[in-house]
């Protein structure tokens, strides 16, 4: 630590980081704008200048830029020199020399950093009389809009997206004060991480589209903690709405997981809980003929309808989801009893799933949060295509890369924050990224080493690694000299790292690769070495839904068919993603009775008997429990209209009219509350017992208050509804959380989960996070950021692994059809709002080429593809990265009932190819 | 009067080549080299020759070589670069050299190279410069061929690489760091200091980015030693300078001549004063980022350590000269519209700053301007200081335009009063008519 010396008052802070930095981590106000918490300094916009002495005998000073001046014990500065303010408002009077006066039609205008700072410089009168610049607006697809003329020129869009994001797309363009930041040409951005600009900028060049066409400002979002429900990673959202709609999804950030950043389709995917296709009130269908639509119903008689079929069950089989929350499930569970509940996914799932938390469960080596992978200093991806299945994850594999090469940068005395240097120190150097899989993106462009190859294969390399590093690992015999080479190389690079990370997941189906994965990692740890492992699973809850147990899908569909039971609950799950048509219907068929739980219309909902509408994730609270096995609390936004409610009150309401609950013992018709939901699920498996520490509970009160959702310059509650009632109805009363629907309450530091935005007086902008910050960058005050449940409690590594699997052989006429995940078009909600709509691709088979040519296919031809009685209309991609012997299929909705992997025959099932080349 | 670098060269402006360059006594430094001089003697041996950086910042050369990692723990590859981007109007001291002599430029290199144990060399080179670029390609390969380039030096296992590099132009490249990014592939855009580009530079290794008249003369230096090239000079700096002069005299050119001569000797014994009809009002004595000199001014020695502070700075020593005739504010417009256009946009006072002054110093020439427009004029010389912007771009920019307001304050106050520049016939007829 270093005592540095501003305006005459000492503060202690950390000498490894700038003035700026520490400044604003003792809540200084400093204006800035080139410099990111995450991002560094480079000293480019000279706004948070500070005068500088030499000691306490120089009077004089001189200007220095606070972001680039190391905060050396010592130091003497003053924010409030005179020179330093005058100076500080010129920079911003600069800025203002182009910036238009557009802020009331501005989508950034009350929380623009730009206008905050301006106001804290307190430039207030305009001296150029001189024309402002102009420039032409780029359209860069349905997630950014782009305003140049707004632009502040502070580089930081172009620093996130090319050297922070990998993007190649976005540059700036020109000179002097003719700067453009855009693309070559109009067209869609294509980094997965293109959304995060709306956050960097610190003005509206590139703000929200689909923000922008239900706008709202931000003073009148009522807002809340989210967790994004659209990949396994489980990052923070804050989700804002007003008037019943949704209007937007931003970053919220937690130091142990997202940070400052999102993907695309997190920030992007959220429409789906405005979709025209949401289930708004319950449906019956009085006969059983299931081919004539269920008509609506009000929920008294809904209950009633459903409780008397309840009664009349012979068995009744529960199926789960790993999209409902944690309390969902286990209301399910304890309504139709634990040996009745299904987790809802298929047998290959549970299987994986089950092998993953035994690894977390049983091995000493820890899962890693995502913050722990950006600290990683090397990394091996055993199968997961990161890009696509969790992209959060690949951006923070892109930092970690960073990690070896610092080792230069700290030769050299730079400080690491001093990002213009580092980057210059850094060049080209990479630290170890090793890369296997099935299917290239642009992230192997960073890897030290790609493998291409089938599933198994990637798991022999897997357990070469773990062969060469472990002492008496299983070994892998007959590998080529090529494969052993490489997995002697991984084998290297791992044990000279102090904090390897090893990757794998459910996506390829493979079993094998996990335990590949799992025996590497128990062989470093044998080294003596700190590894971590990461599983990328197929959704947001499939840990969750893991700890919590029960069987497969198919076991479900066995009860049915054997007659164990004859009436089906469905929970948030549209069972055609999860296994064959065929068999689908048939179990549907089977059941005398299906009741189906979701928000959303689909195939499943369509067969329901009765359906009862269920709230969304921003319309309910829960938790969800992450791939890491961290458990994360979100929180109702806004309260349902009409019959919507939360899955675990529709259950619990059932539980009550069925008055089931005395025979099962259960009590989940005595749940009133969210609170008696958490205190159920904390019981509902060992792992689970730490689920009331996940956030504060409902009864949680700040002097007595409840802690407001809206803000407190919310506008116009009074008159809103005035053109229909003169009284001003009162607000909604939230028995869940300690959160309230209105402007009142407590407001001061807060537990982070109970954060509705980041706001601080003077800093409006999403900038405001630097005051809930102890140290900036650092952990929120007070940071709740989940429980993970699964930690290591052996010191030594179980058995290892031994089921290594032979080669991959390529069969004469059969295929093993392969899984490509899209991240944009595999996800099952963000599928349904628009604009993610409009990035989805077609469909397409990829192939090697000279399998291409075995089948005579010409590439970017079209065919049709027989499978499990459906004809589907699919492209060919010839991709020298598909392993031979294997095709690839990317599942995007027109394709979401294939199961995969799975062998073909393609010479049998391509029924024709339509020799039109691709536009 | 010894004129080591210049002595030899062609009256017509055809270069030397090899054959000629070796007659009269080129790459005999390298001799020094071969019979046992270590890198470390020739570092000392220019440190007391009291060589400075002849690209306008006239920094000890031996100084900078002295950041330079040396030792088998250096990181390596080192480069050598010759900053041969000379875009600094005026000034065209470089381009006489290099198409005069181009192997004398290889030599400086290769012996700058040997002193600091770097092994590769880039000159990067003015992209208007064709003639410079032919003849320095012609001389790199007869260099190569002759053995000085891609092979070991006899008897030592130092060899030593050398490309050249065109640049795509702007004048911010003659900036060291910008060039280096430019030479990177990358905006040329300055770097942060520190790390300076001695321990941090080309492809973050160590790296020397060196004038090119600096490096023409280290052989010289190597042959005659220290005290000779003293010897040369005037001043405490060491060597000859090539002077020049542009602008209404009677005969405008460059000379070579002992560092320390006065811009009165140079404007009246060698350019023949003030051309028919113009009365000397000011000079700008290095290039346009330095400040103006008056007649007050004239007997101060040209070189790099005798200018008092107020008097601003040397730079390249290639001056232009201000008449009578010629309207002090229009000739700062000038410069200060190539400066806002040749700012690279990374900093925000220079970038908005310079383009501000340039519309402001043109509504004085428009006769728009007001009172409030000189104090908006003066606001940029102080902000746009050393320290306050990225690099000195804007502050050189701020030199002439501060020293102009200075001594020239009257034609600026004129411009307003009057409502149109004095000098200009066209507003001359507006006055009338109005």
């Amino acid at each position: 630590m270093a005592i540095i010396i501003v305006d005459n008052k000492s503060y202690t802070v950390d000498e490894r980081q700038n003035l700026l930095a520490a400044c604003l981590g003792h809540g200084l106000n400093l204006p800035y704008f080139c410099w990111h918490p995450a991002m560094g300094s480079v000293g480019a916009c000279r706004q948070c200048a500070v005068k500088q002495f030499k000691d306490d005998r120089d009077q004089s000073g001189r200007l220095v830029m606070s972001c680039m001046t190391p905060a050396t014990n010592g130091t003497r500065i003053s924010i409030d020199d005179p020179e330093a303010k005058a100076f500080r408002a010129s920079v911003i009077e600069w800025l203002m020399v182009n910036h238009p006066h557009d802020c009331p039609v501005c989508d950034e205008g009350g929380e623009c950093h730009l206008q905050d700072m301006t106001v804290m410089t307190g430039h207030v009168y305009r001296r150029s009389r001189f024309p402002k610049r102009t420039h032409r607006n780029q359209t860069l697809g349905p997630f950014i809009r782009h305003e140049m003329n707004r632009c502040i020129q502070c580089y930081r869009c172009v620093r996130f997206y090319r050297d922070y994001a990998g993007g190649r797309d976005l540059n700036v363009f020109g000179a002097h004060d003719a700067l453009y930041f855009g693309r070559e040409q109009d067209g869609t951005l294509e980094n997965e991480f293109s959304g995060n600009l709306v956050e960097i900028c610190p003005t509206g060049v590139f703000t929200d589209k689909t923000f922008f066409k239900h706008y709202t400002r931000k003073w009148d979002l009522q807002a809340a903690q989210s967790i994004c429900p659209h990949c396994s990673l489980g990052c923070n959202t804050t989700a804002g709405e007003r008037s019943g709609t949704l209007r937007r999804m931003t970053n919220r950030f937690n130091s142990q997981v997202n940070g400052y950043f999102l993907c695309d389709r997190g920030r992007f995917g959220y429409e789906y809980v405005n979709s025209e296709q949401r289930i708004k009130h319950p449906l019956v269908r009085s006969g059983s003929d299931r081919t004539q639509p269920g008509m609506p119903e009000g929920v008294p008689k809904t209950l009633e309808l459903a409780a008397d079929r309840l009664r009349q069950a012979r068995g009744i089989v529960g199926i789960g989801s790993p999209r409902a929350s944690l309390e969902a499930n286990v209301a399910l569970r304890a309504l139709v009893g634990p040996e009745q509940f299904y987790q809802g996914v298929d047998e290959q799932e549970c299987q994986l799933l089950s092998t993953i938390l035994n690894i977390l469960r049983t091995g000493p080596v820890p899962s890693a949060s995502i913050h722990d992978a950006e600290q990683a200093d090397a990394v091996l991806v055993l199968g997961p295509d990161l890009l696509n299945e969790a992209p959060r994850l690949a951006l923070a594999l892109l930092q970690s890369i960073r990690q070896q090469p610092m080792e230069r940068v700290d030769d050299l005395k730079i400080p690491q924050w001093d990002e213009a240097a580092v980057r210059n120190a850094v060049q080209n150097r990479r630290g170890p990224l090793f890369m296997a899989g099935y299917r290239q993106t642009w992230l192997h462009e960073y890897a030290t080493d790609s493998y291409f190859a089938a599933p198994d294969d990637l798991a022999r390399l897997g357990f070469a690694v773990a062969g060469s590093i472990g002492q008496d690992a299983p070994t892998v015999p007959d590998l080529s000299s090529e494969v052993k080479d490489l997995a002697q190389h991984i084998a290297e690079a791992l044990t000279h790292a102090k904090r390897p990370l090893i990757i794998a997941g459910t996506g390829s189906g493979s079993q094998a690769t996990i335990e590949a994965a799992a025996n590497v990692a128990w062989a470093l740890h044998q080294q003596g070495k700190q590894p971590r492992l990461s599983f990328v699973l197929p959704e947001a809850n499939s840990a969750g839904l893991g700890l919590l147990g029960g069987g497969s899908l198919h076991d479900a569909f066995d009860a049915i068919s054997q007659g164990k039971a004859d009436t089906v609950i469905v929970l948030e799950n549209d069972l055609y993603r999860r296994a064959e048509q065929a068999k689908v219907d048939a179990f549907f068929d089977r059941a005398h009775t299906v009741i189906v739980i979701d928000s959303l219309e689909h195939r499943t909902a369509a067969y329901a008997d009765i359906l009862l509408p269920a709230a969304t994730g921003p319309e309910s609270d829960g938790t969800y429990v992450n791939q890491e096995g961290r458990a994360q609390r979100f929180y109702q936004v806004f309260a349902q209209n009409g019959d919507v409610k939360e899955s675990w009150r529709w259950l619990s309401d059932l539980a009550h009219a069925t008055a089931q609950d005395v025979e099962s013992g259960s009590g989940v018709a005595t749940w009133r509350k969210f609170d008696d939901a958490v205190s159920a699920t904390a019981t509902a498996a060992p792992e689970l017992a730490r689920m009331g520490e996940v956030a504060p509970s409902a009864s949680f009160r700040l002097i007595g208050q409840k802690f407001p959702r809206q803000s407190e310059r919310c506008s116009g509650r009074t008159s809103l509804l005035s053109h229909l009632t003169m009284h001003e109805p009162p607000p909604p009363v939230d028995e869940d959380s300690p959160l309230a629907f209105t402007m009142e309450g407590y407001r001061g530091p807060l537990p982070s989960p109970l954060i509705s935005q980041f706001w601080a007086p003077g800093w409006n902008s999403i900038q405001a996070l630097n005051t809930y910050q102890e140290e900036v960058g650092g952990p929120l005050r007070d940071e709740m950021p989940g429980v993970r449940l699964i930690e290591p409690v052996a010191t030594k590594a179980p058995a290892w692994f031994t089921s290594i699997p032979g080669a991959f052989q390529p069969a004469s006429r059969q295929w093993l059809l392969l899984p490509l995940s899209a991240v944009f078009g595999s996800d099952e909600l963000s599928n349904r709002s628009p604009a993610i709509v409009e990035r989805i691709v077609q469909p397409f088979l990829s192939l090697h080429p000279s399998d291409g040519a075995r089948l005579s296919l010409e590439n970017q031809s079209t065919i049709d593809l027989a499978l499990h009685g459906t004809t589907y209309r699919l492209a060919i991609h010839f991709e020298s990265s598909t392993p031979v012997g294997t095709v690839g299929l990317l599942l995007v909705p027109e394709v979401s009932g294939v199961r995969v992997p799975t062998w073909i025959d393609l010479c049998e099932a391509i029924k024709t190819e339509r020799k039109r080349r691709a536009a | 009067m010894e004129r080591p670098l210049t002595q030899h060269l062609h009256q017509d402006g055809t270069a030397r080549f090899l054959r000629e360059y070796v007659e009269t006594g080129g790459y005999r430094s390298l001799q020094r080299i071969t019979t046992g001089m270590a890198p470390k003697d020739v570092q000392r041996l220019v440190s007391e020759s009291g060589l400075r950086g002849r690209g306008g910042g006239g920094f000890p050369t031996g100084t900078k070589w002295s950041f330079v990692p040396m030792g088998p723990d250096a990181s390596k590859p080192k480069y050598i670069v010759a900053n041969g981007d000379e875009m600094e109007p005026g000034t065209f001291k470089d381009r006489i050299l290099m198409e005069g002599d181009p192997h004398g430029l290889v030599e400086g290199m290769i012996m700058a190279g040997y002193a600091l144990d770097a092994e590769v060399g880039y000159i990067f080179l003015r992209g208007e410069y064709h003639l410079s670029a032919q003849r320095l390609t012609r001389a790199i390969a007869e260099a190569y061929d002759a053995g000085y380039l891609g092979q070991p030096l006899p008897g030592t296992t130092f060899q030593f690489n050398l490309h050249l590099h065109s640049s795509a132009g702007r004048y911010i490249c003659g900036e060291e760091t910008a060039l280096i990014n430019a030479l990177e592939g990358k905006r040329a855009v300055p770097r942060a200091k520190p790390p300076f580009p001695q321990t941090v530079g080309l492809w973050g290794q160590p790296t020397i980015v060196q004038n090119v008249e600096t490096l023409y003369n280290l052989p010289h230096i190597m042959n005659h030693g220290a005290e000779w090239y003293h010897r040369l000079s005037r001043t405490q700096d060491g060597g000859t300078k090539m002077y020049g002069i542009s602008g209404r005299v009677t005969n405008p050119g460059w000379w070579e001549l002992p560092l320390g001569t006065t811009a009165r000797e140079l404007l009246e014994r060698h350019a023949g004063g003030m051309a028919d009809g113009a009365r000397f009002r000011g000079l700008l004595p290095g290039g346009i980022s330095t400040a103006f000199m008056i007649e007050e001014h004239l007997d101060l020695p040209l070189d790099f350590s005798s200018f008092p502070s107020d008097v601003g700075r040397l730079g390249t020593g290639t001056m232009i000269i201000l008449d009578d005739q010629t309207c002090p504010v229009g000739f700062v417009l000038n410069l200060e519209k190539f400066f806002a256009r040749e700012s690279c946009g990374w900093c925000t006072p220079c970038r908005e700053g310079l383009p501000w002054v340039a519309k402001l110093l043109m509504a004085f020439e428009e006769g728009r301007a007001t009172n409030d427009d000189l104090s908006l004029l003066e606001m940029h010389t102080k902000w746009l200081a050393p320290g306050h912007t990225f690099c000195g771009l804007a502050p050189g920019a701020m030199a002439p335009l501060q020293s102009a307001l200075k001594y020239f304050r009257e034609d600026f106050e004129r411009h307003i009063t009057i409502g149109g520049c004095p000098w200009s016939k066209k507003s001359a007829q507006q006055r009338v008519l109005a």
